[in-house]
C-alpha cells in the first residue's frame, strides 16, 4: 500500500491528541503506511480571516515539504484539508501565483511544483484500503449502534475544489461507519456547519448552533456523533461538556478512528478513549 | 593598581547587577497571572518551593536536569546538532579557560601546588581550550551571518555576545604570542632568575631560535652556541616552562609577528602592554555588563531548566508561576530555535511582522514588561504578534533553555487584550485555544475584549446606518484584489437562505446588519466600506453552503474572506494614520 505524509496540523497533538492516537492505531492495523514531516507548520485556515497571502504561504510551504518526500498527504484535520486543496486549487490554477510563492519559499530550499496530491484520512481509507478490506478487519462489529455521520464544511465544500464527495448527497464517510457494523441514521443537519469557527469568536453563535445539532441528532436516534476533525470533536466534545446544563441528555462523540478501532478489536487505551470528555461507554 | 581597581570595580557592578536583575525576577509583572500577587509572597513561595524540592525525590530530577540540559545541553543536541557543538564549545572553552587561567590562583594552584601557566600539561591545555572558543565563535558567526537560517534574526545583544568572546579570546592569543617574542619579557626574566652575565647570549641565541623570542641584538647561532644556550635554558627556565611550542597558537603568532615584533613590544603604558590591556579589559567589561546582557542566560537558563522540570502545571503555586515567567524572560538566549519551528512563521513572512516569530517576541517582552514607552502602532504589533498564533505548542517542545513559551503566550496575550487595543485577529479561528479554555471561559472579563474589538471592526457600519448620515462613496471604487465573481449576482437570495448564521436569527439583519446576498449587491454598487464593515462577515462560518449553492457561481465566502482582509488592514492604516497625526500634531 502506498505511503502519505501524515498532517497532523496543530490542534491534534495538543488538544486532541486521540485523534493521532487512534489513527495511527487503525492505520497500522490496516497496513497504511505514513511518514511524519517534523518541519510541518500550520495549514493557514486561522489565518484566511486575516491575510490570505499569509494562508497561502503556510499550505504551500507544506505542500513542498510532503513534495520534497515525493510523497501524497494524508490529513487528519478537515479545517486543514480544507486549506491545504485551496491552496493546491489556486496555485495549480495560477502560476504567476504559484511562481510568488516558490519565490519566497525557494528562501528554505522548498519548491512546489504541483506533484504531492492532498488527501483527507477518510478518503484514504474508502479510495485506497476500500469498505471491503476494512470490513475484513473488523472483530466486533458494533451491531445496533446508531451513528450520526458528522460530515465537517471544509470536506464537503466548495466541491469544486476539494473534490472530497458528492456535497448534497454524500456517502463517504456512512459507507466507513457501516463497514464497523454501526448504523449510519439520516438526519437533517448532518451537512451543516458544526459552529466550531465561532468558539471564541462569538461563543453564544456557536452554542446556537452546537444545541441544534445535537438536538437534531438525538431526535433522529443517535447513540453516537462521529467526526472525524478535531475542531468538529472539540465542539462536539470539549464545548457540549461545557456548556450542557445539569440532566441536560448529552450526545457523547467518537472520532471516526476511534469507533473504527474499537470494531476492529484495538484496545481503549490506543485509541485514547478515556480522553474525551463525554463518556463513551461503547 | 590598575588590575585591582578594574577588578574590584567590575566585580561590585557585577554583583549589583545581578542582585538587580535576580530581584526583578520577583518584582516584574509579566500578563494577568500576577494580579494581587505581592512580591513577598512571591519570595516566600520561591523559598518554601525551593525547600521542598530540596527534600524530596524531585531533587533528583534537578540533578538529572542540570546535568543532562544544564552541562551537557541534551536538548539544544536533539534539535541542532551544529549548534550543540558551536556552544558547547564556546561554553566548556570558556569555563575551563575561566577555572584554569582567569582563577588559576583561587582553583588550580590549591589543587597543584606545582602547578605553572607556562608548563605543561596547564601550558598546551590552554590553547585547547582557548582554541574550542574561538571555533565555537566561528561556527556562530558562520551560522548567523553567513549560513543565515530563515527566520534566525540577529539583534545587538547577539552580535554583542559574539564580539565580547571574540575580543576576549584574541586579544588573549595575542598577548601570548607577543610575550613569545617580546625581548623585554626575556630581559626581565632573565634578571628575576639571575642568569650569570656571560650566559646571556647564548640562552638568548637558544630562545631566538627555539622560542620565538625576538632580540635586536646581533646573534649567533653556532651549534655549540646553541647547545650551550640549552644548558643555560634547563639550569634556568625549564623548571617553569616548558617549550613555547607547547602552546603552538600564540607561538604561531609569535612567529608571525617577527618582523614587527619589536615594535610591539614597545607598546607598553607602564610596563603592561597594550595588548594586556584590552584582554583585562574586555574581561572585565565582559564581567560587569553580564547581568545586563544576553550572557545572563548562564545563570538564568540553568534555573528555567530546573523550575521547568520541577514545576507541575497543575499543582504549582500561583506566585511561583508568575516569579517563573518573568525569569523565564532572561533565560531566553535569543537562539532562534522556536522561530525556525514556529508554525504561524508564514504569517510573519507575509504580514511583515516579524513579532510573530516566538524568539522576536521574547525580546520584545523585555521592553513591554519594563513598561517602556511604547506607540499604539508598537503596541498593535505585540499584540497581533502574539494573537497570530496555533497554539501548537512547538515552541515550548524545542525551546532548549526550557522555557514553558505556551503558558507565557497564554497569559501575557490575555493581559494585553484586556487591556488596551481592540485586536482583530480576536475574530479568527485562533481565538479558538481561549474558547475552549475553560478558566478563561468563567473569567468574568472573558467578553470584554471581544465585545471591544467586534465593536471597533463595525464601527463604519454605525455611521452608514444613520439614516440623516450621508455615504461617501465617490473614490470608493478601489480594486480589490479579487475575481470580481460578485457581478454576477441576480439577487436570487439562495446564499441568504440557506446560512446557517442568519437562519439562527429571527431577525437576522438587525444583528448581522447585511445579508449576503446584499453583501454581494453592496459590492455591484462599489460600497466596498459598507460590505467590509457589516457583522456580518465577522460571524461567517466559513462553511461554503452559500458559495456551494449560487447558482450563478459567486464565490460568496471567498469573497467574504477578502472583506475580512481589507477590513484589517484599513485598522492598521487607521493606527498608523492617527499616530502620524498625533505627532505632526505635537
Amino acid at each position: 500500500m502506498k505511503t502519505y505524509t501524515l498532517f497532523l496540523g496543530c490542534n491534534i497533538p495538543v488538544r486532541v491528541p486521540q485523534y493521532e492516537m487512534s489513527a495511527k492505531s487503525v492505520l497500522s492495523g490496516l497496513g497504511v503506511k505514513i511518514l511524519e514531516i517534523r518541519e510541518f507548520n500550520c495549514c493557514g485556515y486561522p489565518m484566511q480571516n486575516i491575510d490570505q497571502k499569509a494562508f497561502l504561504l503556510s499550505s504551500a510551504r507544506n505542500l513542498a515539504l510532503s513534495e520534497k518526500e515525493h510523497l501524497d498527504m494524508m490529513v487528519l484535520c478537515k479545517c486543514c484539508f480544507g486549506s491545504l486543496k485551496k491552496a493546491e486549487y489556486l496555485l495549480n490554477e495560477d502560476a504567476a501565483l504559484k511562481d510568488e510563492v516558490n519565490g519566497v519559499l525557494a528562501k528554505e530550499g522548498l519548491k512546489y511544483e504541483g506533484k504531492t496530491k492532498v488527501n483527507h484520512f477518510l478518503s484514504v481509507l474508502f479510495n485506497e484500503v476500500g469498505v471491503n478490506s476494512i470490513k475484513e478487519k473488523i472483530k466486533n462489529p458494533h451491531k445496533d449502534v446508531k451513528i450520526a455521520t458528522h460530515y465537517g464544511c471544509h470536506a464537503l465544500r466548495p466541491s469544486k475544489v476539494t473534490q472530497f464527495d458528492d456535497p448534497v448527497n454524500p456517502v463517504l464517510f456512512d459507507s466507513l461507519v457501516e463497514a464497523t457494523g454501526a448504523k449510519s441514521i439520516d438526519w437533517q443537519l448532518k451537512l451543516e456547519c458544526c459552529g466550531a469557527p465561532m468558539i471564541g469568536v462569538n461563543d453564544e453563535l456557536a452554542d446556537d448552533i452546537l444545541k441544534k445539532k445535537v438536538s437534531n441528532a438525538l431526535n433522529g436516534g443517535a447513540d453516537y456523533m462521529c467526526t472525524a476533525c478535531p475542531y468538529c470533536h472539540m465542539q462536539f466534545d470539549n464545548i457540549q461538556k461545557m456548556d450542557s446544563a445539569n440532566n441536560e441528555k448529552q450526545l457523547p462523540t467518537l472520532l471516526f478512528p476511534q469507533l473504527l478501532g474499537l470494531s476492529m478489536g484495538i484496545n481503549k487505551d490506543s485509541l485514547g478513549i478515556g480522553l474525551n470528555q463525554i463518556n463513551v461507554s461503547l | 593598581m590598575f588590575f585591582s581597581v578594574a577588578l574590584y570595580t567590575s566585580l561590585i557592578i557585577f554583583t549589583v547587577g545581578m542582585i538587580y536583575k535576580i530581584s526583578k525576577w520577583f518584582s516584574l509583572n509579566v500578563g494577568y497571572l500576577s494580579d494581587g500577587v505581592s512580591v513577598g509572597e512571591r519570595v516566600f513561595s520561591a523559598i518554601t518551593g525551593i525547600i521542598k524540592v530540596i527534600f524530596s525525590p524531585k531533587i533528583m530530577t534537578v540533578i538529572k536536569v542540570f546535568v543532562m540540559d544544564g552541562i551537557l545541553q541534551i536538548r539544544t543536541l536533539k534539535e541542532d546538532p551544529m549548534r550543540w557543538v558551536m556552544h558547547v564549545l564556546i561554553y566548556w572553552g570558556f569555563m575551563l579557560l575561566l577555572f584554569m587561567h582567569a582563577l588559576e590562583k583561587l582553583i588550580i594552584k590549591p589543587i597543584f601546588p606545582n602547578s605553572c601557566s607556562t608548563l605543561n600539561p596547564f601550558f598546551f591545555l590552554r590553547e585547547i581550550f582557548g582554541l574550542m572558543v574561538v571555533a565555537g565563535i566561528g561556527i556562530a558567526i558562520y551560522r548567523r551571518f553567513i549560513l543565515r537560517p530563515a527566520r534566525l534574526k540577529t539583534n545587538a545583544m547577539d552580535i554583542y555576545a559574539i564580539a565580547i568572546v571574540a575580543i576576549i579570546m584574541l586579544s588573549g592569543f595575542m598577548l601570548e604570542g607577543a610575550k613569545m617574542s617580546s625581548y623585554s619579557a626575556f630581559e626581565d626574566m632573565v634578571s628575576d632568575y639571575g642568569v650569570d652575565e656571560s650566559e646571556i647570549p647564548a640562552l638568548e641565541a637558544y630562545w631566538v631560535k627555539d622560542f620565538g623570542t625576538v632580540s635586536p641584538n646581533e646573534l649567533t647561532f653556532g651549534e655549540d652556541v646553541l647547545q650551550q644556550g640549552k644548558e643555560s635554558h634547563e639550569a634556568y627556565c625549564a623548571s617553569c616552562h616548558s617549550a613555547n611550542k607547547s602552546a603552538f597558537v600564540g607561538y604561531g603568532i609569535a612567529k608571525t609577528i617577527t618582523p614587527v615584533a619589536l615594535i610591539i613590544d614597545k607598546l607598553r603604558i607602564n610596563y603592561y602592554s597594550i595588548l594586556w590591556y584590552i584582554h583585562i579589559l574586555a574581561c572585565f567589561f565582559g564581567l560587569a555588563y553580564l547581568p545586563f546582557s544576553k550572557m545572563f542566560h548562564i545563570f538564568a537558563t540553568p534555573v528555567s531548566l530546573i523550575t521547568n522540570a520541577v514545576m507541575d502545571k497543575n499543582s504549582s503555586n500561583k506566585a511561583n508561576v508568575v516569579t517563573r515567567q518573568a525569569m523565564e524572560i532572561d533565560a531566553c538566549t535569543h537562539c532562534g530555535t522556536c522561530s525556525l519551528h514556529c508554525s504561524a512563521m508564514m504569517a510573519s513572512e507575509a504580514i511583515g511582522n516579524c513579532l510573530i516569530l516566538p524568539s522576536e517576541k521574547m525580546a520584545c517582552l523585555k521592553k513591554l514588561v519594563s513598561a517602556q514607552d511604547l506607540s499604539d502602532v508598537e503596541l498593535a504589533a505585540i499584540q497581533e504578534g502574539i494573537y497570530i498564533c496555533s497554539n501548537c505548542d512547538k515552541c515550548t517542545v524545542v525551546c532548549p533553555s526550557g522555557i514553558n513559551l505556551k503558558e507565557l503566550w497564554l497569559n501575557v496575550r490575555e493581559c494585553l487584550i484586556q487591556k488596551w487595543l481592540p485586536e482583530p485577529s480576536l475574530l479568527s479561528p485562533f481565538s479558538i485555544t481561549r474558547g475552549v479554555n475553560k478558566d478563561f471561559r468563567a473569567k468574568k472579563d472573558y467578553s470584554k475584549p471581544l465585545n471591544l474589538t467586534q465593536r471597533a471592526m463595525i464601527e463604519k457600519f454605525l455611521e452608514f446606518k444613520n439614516p440623516e448620515g450621508v455615504v461617501n462613496i465617490a473614490g470608493k471604487d478601489e480594486q480589490l484584489n479579487i475575481e470580481k465573481t460578485f457581478a454576477y449576482c441576480f439577487g436570487c437570495q439562495n446564499c441568504s437562505t440557506i446560512c446557517p448564521v442568519v437562519k439562527n436569527y429571527e431577525n437576522p439583519q438587525e444583528v448581522l446588519g447585511l445579508l449576503p446576498h446584499q453583501i454581494m449587491c453592496a459590492m455591484g454598487m462599489g460600497l466596498f466600506d459598507v460590505a467590509s464593515s457589516c457583522k456580518m462577515i465577522w460571524d461567517c462560518l466559513t462553511c461554503y453552503q452559500c458559495q456551494e449553492h449560487c447558482p450563478q457561481n459567486v464565490k460568496v465566502t471567498d469573497i467574504l474572506y477578502t472583506l475580512k482582509n481589507k477590513s484589517i488592514e484599513d485598522k492598521k492604516q487607521e493606527l498608523i494614520e492617527k499616530q502620524t497625526c498625533g505627532k505632526e500634531a505635537a
